[in-house]
């Protein structure tokens, strides 16, 4: 079982002001973690390569330079390798840059599954692992609440407002992971320990023969094919009030709660 | 010549903080939550035992030739700090550990290293110290467990008491007199006894002040027979064996102490910034700053210390000895001062269950008790100096 997961080392969202003057994320203003919806993803990896019995887990970013120093922390929880692609050209890509370079990337690894987290907390899109899926051709399988993989087919319970619908593919395929799988491993320290050998391999837009050109023109945040015009905070909401009592003395602080303010 | 007794100088290593930050991710998020509970009910938290073994942090001080990390003394500190600022119990986890383990570690044989320290190293197997009997705590040559030696067996006969992890432990180190005519400090000897040897038996456990959930039990040897192979060392060399071994565990409880002090910290400037008495929040009160600053202070001052003799100690310093009671003496004295202040900047709410506080405040006082008294430090303190001339 080959397993590449689509990893993107993205701001903390502790951090403080994270927007530059151009209104795009500062990735100088605070340290990068792992993105965590990637988290569960490689999770989900780990756990389907440990029940094969065989197979590899290989991180896929495009992030830059300083990325590996956070995909260490992935390499700790136990993925095998990494493939980080930088390169100065890249910075600011939009969204559809960035699925033709992970695409193309992609064409240079052998894999059984791509497996992405559900969306990154910096950009918020959610929409690369459709737009890699349909660059290769892969089946994409949506919001996974469960991965079974079996005899070159992969089986998902893609997770609905009511409930989940089973939906089967053809391997290879590309899964998006949800935080149904469980919770992503701390890394032990052997883990961590180990993970200071683990090969991460960088590749340039030129080592993956991709131009500019080839990418639609639209690499970079120059030409990028989506623009931010503005940002705004969200509406700020009034005090939250949060129970924490047992049942019965909740129920009664609720109740108490809408009738006071004439809700019931 | 004067021996050059300067602190040796250390800088924290990418491994050391890497490992260290681990740690404190996991202390947060997976001790901490478990500590309130683990005080209030005095149970030993074996989730949280499992937790540090499959984590490698139980590994730690272990050779990676037999499964550990093969970390220096730093390390573990770093590791025992991390956990005891979340719950002292389950820093002990790791610190009672490897105190149980250093004697096999120190004068083990090849052959005994390779039979017991891989399930040490892997947390299968918890090992525990036992040294202190009721008639003999900080007078060690007090020691009243006889080994008779009877072909290729001893026999052992005594009581041990405060023995940490002494009913959970899959093998106890004793120290039992072998020689009673010999001098003092050659006449005990050391040995490895497994649970459930015939004539072993556990009796009380303690109802303690601080440390609630750690099981602190008394030992009964009724005639049990220990293989001669179980001998550490040389028959006599028992007492310098326990010494060699404080050497290197006294600053896990320096380590216990600084994680203590800080966990104390932490609560009380958060509470200072939130309590509003008087129209503001107290940590706007220069009373309360000062309390603050002094907690902070002590906190650095011991952790500074620590981390001094645990590199003059990695580095092979002549007097390790010295080292080893100055950071506990201090950082038992600072964890002390600290949590008791902490109780003080949250006043009432810090005297109930409800904040971590007073539990931090009972936890810290087993620092300056186990292991050698601060009143035992002193006295190895003020020989190293007075010895050197």
């Amino acid at each position: 079982m080959r397993i590449v997961v689509l990893t993107k080392p993205v701001p903390d969202t502790t951090g403080a002001e994270r927007l530059g003057p151009d209104l795009r994320v500062d990735r100088t203003a605070s340290p990068a973690v792992v993105n965590a919806n990637d988290e569960y993803a490689l999770e989900a990896a780990l756990k389907l390569v440990e029940a094969a019995g065989e197979g590899e887990v290989v991180l896929l970013s495009m992030a830059p330079a300083s990325a590996p120093e956070t995909l260490r922390k992935a390499l700790a929880m136990g993925a095998h390798r990494g493939v980080l692609v930088t390169d100065p050209a890249l910075a600011g890509s939009c969204t559809l840059s960035t699925a033709r370079v992970l695409a193309a990337a992609l064409r240079t690894l052998e894999f059984d599954l791509v497996l992405a987290g559900a969306d990154t907390s910096d950009g918020t899109g959610g929409v690369v692992p459709a737009g890699v899926a349909a660059l290769l051709g892969l089946p994409y399988l949506s919001y996974a609440g469960r991965i079974e993989p079996s005899g070159g087919r992969v089986r998902v319970h893609r997770l609905s407002p009511v409930g989940y619908d089973v939906i089967e593919a053809p391997l290879p395929a590309l899964v998006v992971a949800t935080q149904a799988l469980g919770e992503p491993r701390y890394p032990s320290l052997k883990g961590i320990m180990g993970a200071r050998s683990k090969e991460i391999a960088t590749l340039s837009l030129a080592d993956l023969d991709v131009s500019v050109e080839a990418v639609g023109g639209a690499v970079g945040g120059a030409v990028a094919t989506t623009r931010v015009l503005e940002v705004r905070p969200p509406v700020v909401r009034a005090a939250t009030e949060i129970v924490r009592e047992p049942a019965p003395v909740a129920a009664a602080r609720i109740v108490e709660f809408l009738q006071t303010r004439k809700i019931i | 010549m004067t021996p050059d007794h300067r602190s040796a100088a250390y800088r924290l290593t990418p491994d050391q903080l890497a490992l260290r930050d681990a740690v404190r991710e996991l202390a947060r998020a997976r001790v901490a939550p478990r500590a309130a509970e683990t005080d209030r009910t005095a149970t030993f938290p074996e989730d949280l035992r499992q937790l540090l073994a499959t984590q490698d942090i139980l590994a730690l001080p272990f050779p990676e030739a037999h499964g550990g990390i093969g970390a220096d003394l730093l390390t573990v500190c770093l590791a025992i700090e991390e956990l005891s600022a979340a719950c002292a119990t389950t820093g002990l986890i790791l610190a009672a550990h490897e105190l149980g383990a250093l004697p096999i570690l120190l004068a083990g044989s090849d052959e005994q290293q390779a039979r017991w320290l891989p399930d040490l190293a892997s947390g299968r197997r918890l090992v525990a110290f036992a040294l202190t009997e009721a008639g003999a705590g900080s007078d060690a040559g007090a020691i009243a467990t006889r080994a008779v030696r009877d072909g290729d067996e001893y026999v052992l006969d005594g009581s041990k008491r405060f023995i940490t992890h002494g009913s959970i432990a899959d093998l106890v180190v004793v120290f039992a007199l072998t020689d009673p005519k010999a001098a003092r400090h050659r006449n005990l000897s050391c040995f490895v006894v497994e649970r459930g040897s015939a004539g072993f038996s556990i009796g009380r456990l303690e109802h303690k002040m601080g440390i609630r959930g750690s099981p602190t039990a008394e030992l009964q040897f009724d005639g049990v027979r220990v293989p001669a192979a179980d001998r550490i060392g040389e028959e006599g060399e028992g007492f310098s064996i326990a010494m060699r071994t404080f050497d290197r565990s006294r600053p896990g409880i320096a380590a216990q102490a600084v994680g203590i002090a800080q966990g104390a910290l932490d609560v009380a400037t958060q509470y200072a910034r939130e309590r509003v008495q008087f129209g503001r929040p107290i940590g706007e009160f220069q009373l309360v700053q000062g309390l603050l600053a002094d907690m902070d202070a002590a906190t650095e001052a011991a952790r500074a210390l620590l981390y001094t003799a645990c590199a003059a100690i990695d580095a092979g310093d002549g007097d390790p000895a010295r080292w080893a009671a100055l950071c506990k003496l201090v950082a038992g004295d600072a964890a002390m001062r600290v949590t008791t202040d902490a109780v003080q900047v949250l006043g009432g709410y810090g005297y109930v269950e409800e904040f971590p506080v007073e539990r931090m405040m009972r936890d810290a006082k087993i620092t300056q008790l186990y292991e050698g008294t601060q009143q035992i430090q002193r006295l190895v303190i003020a020989r190293s100096r007075l010895a050197r001339g």
